[in-house]
């Protein structure tokens, strides 16, 4: 394999070292004096572990219009990622093993970054009977995430058993928490932008409400729990209040939602149409406090890919949901670094090693060290730039994101010593000898 | 003014110049020879993705009485059934010559998105979306009001000093919406009357005041009543128990019309559910505008043509 010298890169954003990569895995750490195949300088960048995302939509197999497990993995690459976990949300829907299987294998042949298949948690995600759990945990994708994204578990009990049976698996589950008998025709943000927009109101406490009664069961189950996208203050204080009483629940926040606010939807641009919708000002303030407190956990993108026809059209034909991979580590930036909610030291935390150790994936934990896989990413967060659909590397166009000045970009991603990303350009194909 | 999507769009100026447009539209209405040739050999196309004979043929009347070419589209059997995208059908439509689409449909935001999509170029007028507007309706209750309670001296008035209570479901109301917007405007103060079910979570910033059963409301004298249609659905959805209850509660009876003063007007925008929001003796009763708000209608909608054909030139 090619060797690689990063020159001068600031670790976590703090001391400046130089890292060698050789053999897929990081050789040297600090003054390195020798050479290697290639050299990168990386002064003034920023290194941090490679990227994890715990909820991505790939689409494949069945929407392969608006995304592939390969362009999927591109758009990841440039985000900076080298792990994503593919939602299970697809047609066929990954409810057993030979889907899940399919989805792991797609990933290594296209090679970008590690594809980590999502478990259906009920039979085609209909909340009704259980999905093929053991069978898919077993399986040669070892699915240790579960979930019903999309949907909400709304059924207590099936709830209730669901979170037992996967700790049979030693796995989790990630709950899409969205009561839907109070989001009946939901869609946005309940509050007064809907009052005016006349469209159907979200209530906050669609949200809250399950996720209080999630954290309870897997209290009295002893089981652990994921919150997906949490995006409101009374989640924030739902989670805060768990785990305080020492429940093992972890909650993950969406870009979107440390930035973007209901008032977006005036115009009734579908590209601000998402689930769980962009709630208020005052929400945005709370889940960057649950960063900053620790009370959530990681950011985790929901990368939702949909191609052109889906939202190229009036605001209630749309699909729910924006791209997000890309612009995922600038927006962290942006809202959390910047203004001085979290260091580097935590985003590597924050993006890479807990959502590796939610989803249970392997050589994550002691980030930019000797001996660990060469999973990096370099940012240059000194960039200023207008975010555009030029700065995504996806089948989809669907960001939320164009014309606002956002800062960083990835300048280089490795994975498992293999450059997927060089200056800025993801590469055409991973070669990996 | 290149369409008329939402009454909060509208200036001051604008709107008392389209209430005095209406007035001069009213005025050729009552004339020998009904038309003016203004749009002759201009087409305006109805589409209605959504049921609603009364605007649908306004319009048509409206668009007639200014010498256009009227097509009609309607959403049941036709292409839409087949699955044809809407920016499809109505660059369809364009492309057969329309240069004013009158826009109906089901969903909020529709009417915004087509004008500002690029989609198309013609003249957009919102015809009703959803919950959101019915900026002619709310021009031709506002004109009515203008009329019935400024008499002679309304030409160039707003409705400044006005009470007015929108009684009913608020929540799901295009109608009330469109009229807040345009209401404010023009100066008047707007009191919103409904169960807690049925007025959205949050209209703090709708400068109105709400109250909850319109005998409150009916306390302070308004000069104008406007009740809303109710949907018989929203009982089995949870809104209110039952018609009776409704009608207890939030019903224009003829007792309660008999404590307004005489120059209270009673609104409604039809097609009317007598007995429930509004009495039958109520809607046939001097003090009802109810007919009059349909002949104003086509006045209205002709200002709105000929408004939109002005911006043109």
């Amino acid at each position: 394999m090619t060797s690689i010298l990063i020159r001068g890169a600031q670790r976590f954003g703090t001391e400046s070292v130089d890292i060698l990569v050789d053999d897929g895995v990081i050789a040297e750490v600090g003054v390195v004096t020798g050479t290697a195949d290639r050299t990168i300088d990386a002064a003034g960048l920023v290194a941090l572990p490679g990227l994890v995302d715990l909820h991505t939509h790939l689409r494949e197999p069945g929407g392969e219009g608006a995304e592939t497990i390969l362009s999927g993995s591109r758009a990841a690459a440039a985000g900076g990622f080298t792990a994503v976990h593919a939602m299970a949300n697809t047609s066929p829907v990954a409810d057993t093993a030979t889907v899940v299987e399919r989805v792991f294998d797609r990933g290594i042949e296209a090679g970008f970054v590690e594809v980590r298949p999502i478990g259906a948690v009920t039979r085609n995600l209909d909340g009704e009977q259980l999905a093929d759990i053991g069978a898919m945990a077993a399986s040669r994708a070892r699915v240790t995430v579960f979930s019903d994204d999309g949907k909400c578990i709304g059924d207590s009990l099936l709830m209730r058993r669901a979170l037992e049976y996967v700790a049979t698996f030693g796995g989790v589950i990630a709950q899409h928490a969205q009561d839907p008998r109070l989001t009946l025709g939901a869609q946005m943000n309940e509050g007064g932008v809907s009052a005016e927009l006349g469209l159907g109101g979200w209530p906050r406490v669609a949200e809250d409400s399950i996720i209080a009664r999630d954290v309870l069961l897997a209290e009295s189950v002893g089981a652990r729990l994921h919150v997906c996208h949490l995006s409101t203050a009374g989640a924030v204080d739902v989670v805060r209040w768990a785990k305080k009483r020492g429940i093992a629940v972890t909650a993950e926040v969406t870009p979107h939602h440390l930035l973007l606010t209901d008032e977006s939807v005036r115009g009734y641009s579908p590209l601000f149409k998402v689930n769980p919708p962009l709630r208020t000002a005052d929400d945005v303030e709370a889940v960057r406090a649950g960063v900053a407190d620790g009370t959530i956990d990681i950011v985790a993108t929901d990368h939702a890919p949909h191609s052109a026809a889906t939202k190229d059209c009036t605001w209630s034909d749309a699909a729910f949901g924006m791209v997000g991979l890309e612009s995922a580590l600038s927006i962290v930036q942006a809202t959390l670094v910047d203004t001085g909610h979290v260091t580097w030291q935590d985003v590597s935390r924050l993006l890479s090693v807990t959502p590796a150790a939610i989803g249970q994936v392997a050589g994550y934990n002691a980030p930019l060290t000797v001996g660990t896989p060469a999973n990096i990413t370099l940012v240059d967060p000194a960039h200023r730039g207008v975010w555009g659909t030029d700065r995504l590397a996806g089948g989809s166009r669907n960001t939320p994101f164009s014309g606002i000045e956002l800062p960083g970009r990835v300048v280089s991603t490795i994975f498992r010593g293999t450059e997927t990303v060089i200056d800025g350009v993801v590469v055409d194909e991973v070669r990996t000898s | 003014m290149k369409h008329l999507i939402s009454t909060r769009d509208l200036t001051r100026e604008q709107a008392i110049s389209l209430l005095d447009t209406t007035a001069d539209m009213l005025e050729v209405r009552g004339r020998d020879v009904k038309k003016l040739p203004t749009l002759r050999g201009k087409t305006v196309a109805n589409v209605f993705f959504e049921d609603s004979t009364r605007t649908r043929l306004s319009f048509e009347a409206a668009a007639l009485a200014l010498s256009a070419d009227v097509s009609t589209f309607t959403a049941a059997g036709s292409s839409v059934s087949k699955g044809e995208s809407l920016k499809d059908t109505l660059q369809t439509l364009e492309a057969m010559g329309a240069d004013f689409v009158v826009l109906r449909h089901a969903h909020s935001g529709v009417a915004e998105t087509v004008a500002n999509s690029g989609w198309i170029d013609a003249h957009v007028i919102n015809a009703g979306d959803g919950t959101h507007e019915h900026p002619t309706q709310a021009l031709l209750d506002t004109f009515t009001m203008r009329s019935r309670l400024r008499g002679a001296d309304a030409r160039g008035s707003g409705l400044d000093g006005i009470d007015v209570t929108i009684v009913g479901d608020i929540l799901h109301s295009r109608v009330a919406r469109s009229n807040v917007w345009l209401l404010n405007t023009l100066g008047a103060r707007v009191t919103l009357v409904a169960p807690k079910t049925l007025i959205p979570a949050d209209v703090s910033a709708w400068g109105v005041s709400t109250a909850l059963t319109l005998d409150d409301a009916l306390e302070s004298n308004p000069d104008v009543v406007m009740t809303l249609r109710i949907q018989k659905e929203r009982m089995t959805s949870g809104f209110f128990p039952s018609e009776s209850e409704y009608s207890r509660f939030w019903g224009m009876t003829t007792q309660r019309l008999a404590r307004l003063k005489d120059s209270t007007i009673v609104m409604h925008p039809g097609p009317m559910n007598r007995g429930l929001e509004i009495a039958g003796a109520v809607a046939d009763s001097p003090q009802s505008t109810v007919t009059e708000q349909v002949a104003n209608g086509v006045a209205a909608r002709m200002a709105v043509l000929y408004t939109l054909t002005g911006a043109e030139s």
